[in-house]
């Protein structure tokens, strides 16, 4: 069993979802995450001042699948990405779990995640 | 036809008992029905303005700060009418008077009979009438001060300003023209209060934004300079739009009777004004930062119709355009301006209601004919100092005693929580219940 916690562009989040829909994975969860990367800081202007903006806004995707389908989950979000230019398109992190309950029947493990 | 009468009748019904005292009703009596209801759906109308005022100051300041500039909002109508009741209405029209200050006693009275009602102002509106819609003026022109000291100011001391400021200097310094003053019988023009009104609270706001500093972390080193951005456009814009909506009362209720070319003539030219003031604004904030700002437009619209307010009865509807456009021009370049030099107006309220309240009387010179540049001039700088001298002696008290501005740490937690224990959007972050 593998956690993969995606940091993704938002404007790509209905196609990874879709992409993830097609690999047959149906659960997942996401959130409004803020972060930095890479990238030269955005500008904003606002009442005739621009201001840098450094953290940006990210959608966090988190799945946890049986090991057979990590490699899915990841083509799923990387076929997505965007690859060209120099600017960073977010990152996936792969970690392992120990256990996992599924909390209205009680089942544990492999049987509660898939 | 019959629809008129049915009209008509209710109308007289409103005022039966005055007006069929002497048997049938005349023509005069059916004026006086028309010209006393326009001044109230005036009243009406510039009370919308407060909830302008309120949305437009909350939406363009942060979330953290919200409960205490709605709250500041509603105690400032309350304190407003209260204390216009109390004493403003009878300094600003004391009657018979040296010109410069003048006191017709504590409270209000109507003149017992028609005194009080057809004669009291040859037919256009009752002494409460006269009353109610002065009231709401002044309630307009403390909420100014309001915006330009958000989010820092401490509520005790705004609330204790407030209440001297429209009590005392509002109504005296009123007095010198709509009171029949010294600078009326000069020749001074202000229609409906781009200086009476506007620039009286905007001298106040310049004042109290200079006295208590301004916000935390707005101006770093070097000169640079932060913007702390508003919360809540939508609601910015709703303000914006309500504000417009009760002006049509501010302007076209101060014609002060229902007479049809006059007031249909102020709708014109104050409408015009305003739409002038957007495109003003936009194309200044579009060459100047390169993208079109939505607050500043929104002060662009404001900024038009405090310029027009005080002529929309003297300036052509041509005119008008050039008056709105140039005052939408001006706000944007303010609003730049006042930041570069350090001080800080969260909503725009000197730039909107000073900076083109003083392009709105000075503007009655230059396109009016039968008014003269000097007189206006002569009429800004008089209310400059009264208004300076009269706001910086309170804000000046009040800092050296009860202190103008909330601790270090009351600022970044925010004033919602700080002087209220409450917050705006209770359960909006985190779905739960509790």
């Amino acid at each position: 069993m593998k956690l993969i916690i995606a940091i993704i562009q938002p404007e790509e989040l209905p196609a990874v979802k879709e992409e993830l829909l097609k690999r047959n994975i149906y659960k997942f969860t996401i959130t409004n995450a803020r972060g930095q990367g890479k990238e030269i800081p955005v500008q904003e202007v606002y009442r005739g001042i621009s201001h840098e903006i450094t953290l940006l806004k990210k959608v966090r995707l988190e799945v946890a699948v049986n090991d057979e389908f990590v490699d899915a989950v990841v083509e799923a979000v990387t076929i997505v990405a965007k690859k060209d230019g120099d600017k960073g398109r977010g990152k996936v992190f792969i970690l392992p779990i120990d256990d996992c309950i599924r909390l209205r029947t009680g089942e544990r493990g492999s049987e509660a995640i898939g | 036809m019959i629809r008129t009468k049915i009209l008509l009748g209710i109308l007289f019904f409103m005022q039966g008992s005055t007006l069929l005292a002497n048997g049938e009703p005349t023509a005069a009596d059916a004026m006086f029905t028309v010209n006393n209801t326009w001044m109230l759906i005036s009243t009406f109308l510039v009370f919308i303005m407060h909830l302008g005022f309120a949305s437009l100051e909350a939406g363009l300041t942060q979330s953290k700060n919200t409960v205490n500039i709605l709250f500041k909002n509603v105690s400032i109508i309350a304190i407003g009418i209260l204390t216009y009741a109390i004493c403003g209405f009878n300094l600003m029209y004391p009657g018979e008077f040296n010109g410069y200050f003048g006191f017709a006693g504590f409270g209000i009275t109507s003149p017992i009979g028609s005194a009080g009602l057809i004669d009291y102002a040859d037919g256009a509106y009752t002494y409460f009438t006269d009353f109610i819609f002065q009231a709401m003026f002044a309630a307009t022109a403390a909420t100014i001060v309001s915006g330009a000291v958000a989010e820092r100011i401490k509520l005790s001391s705004f609330l204790i300003f407030s209440t001297v400021y429209v009590a005392i200097i509002y109504p005296v310094a009123g007095s010198w023209k709509w009171g029949a003053g010294w600078l009326d019988q000069l020749g001074f023009y202000d229609f409906a209060g781009s200086t009476l009104v506007h620039s009286v609270g905007g001298w106040a706001a310049l004042v109290g934004a200079i006295l208590v500093g301004s916000r935390i972390g707005k101006y770093g080193q070097n000169g640079r300079i932060k913007p702390i951005l508003g919360h809540n456009m939508p609601l910015a814009t709703i303000g914006v739009f309500l504000l417009w909506f009760g002006w049509y009362g501010f302007n076209g209720g101060s014609v002060l009777s229902a007479d049809p070319g006059g007031v249909s003539l102020v709708f014109v030219t104050t409408t015009l004004a305003a739409a002038a003031g957007i495109i003003g604004a936009m194309i200044t904030s579009w060459y100047v930062s390169k993208k079109p700002d939505l607050s500043m437009i929104l002060n662009g619209s404001l900024a038009g119709l405090v310029g027009i307010t005080a002529g929309a009865d003297v300036i052509s509807p041509m005119n008008s355009v050039l008056v709105g456009f140039i005052a939408g021009v001006i706000v944007v370049l303010s609003v730049i301006q006042l930041d570069k030099l350090k001080i800080d107006d969260p909503v725009g309220a000197i730039s909107v209601h000073l900076i083109c309240g003083i392009w709105g009387t000075l503007a009655v010179g230059v396109f009016s004919a039968e008014h003269s540049l000097s007189v206006q001039a002569l009429g800004v700088v008089a209310y400059g100092l009264f208004c300076l001298i009269g706001s910086a002696l309170i804000f000046t008290v009040l800092k050296y005693s009860i202190g103008l501005r909330v601790s270090e740490d009351e600022e970044i937690i925010g004033l919602d929580i700080g002087e209220h224990d409450m917050e705006s959007y209770a359960g909006f972050q985190i779905f739960t219940v509790e």
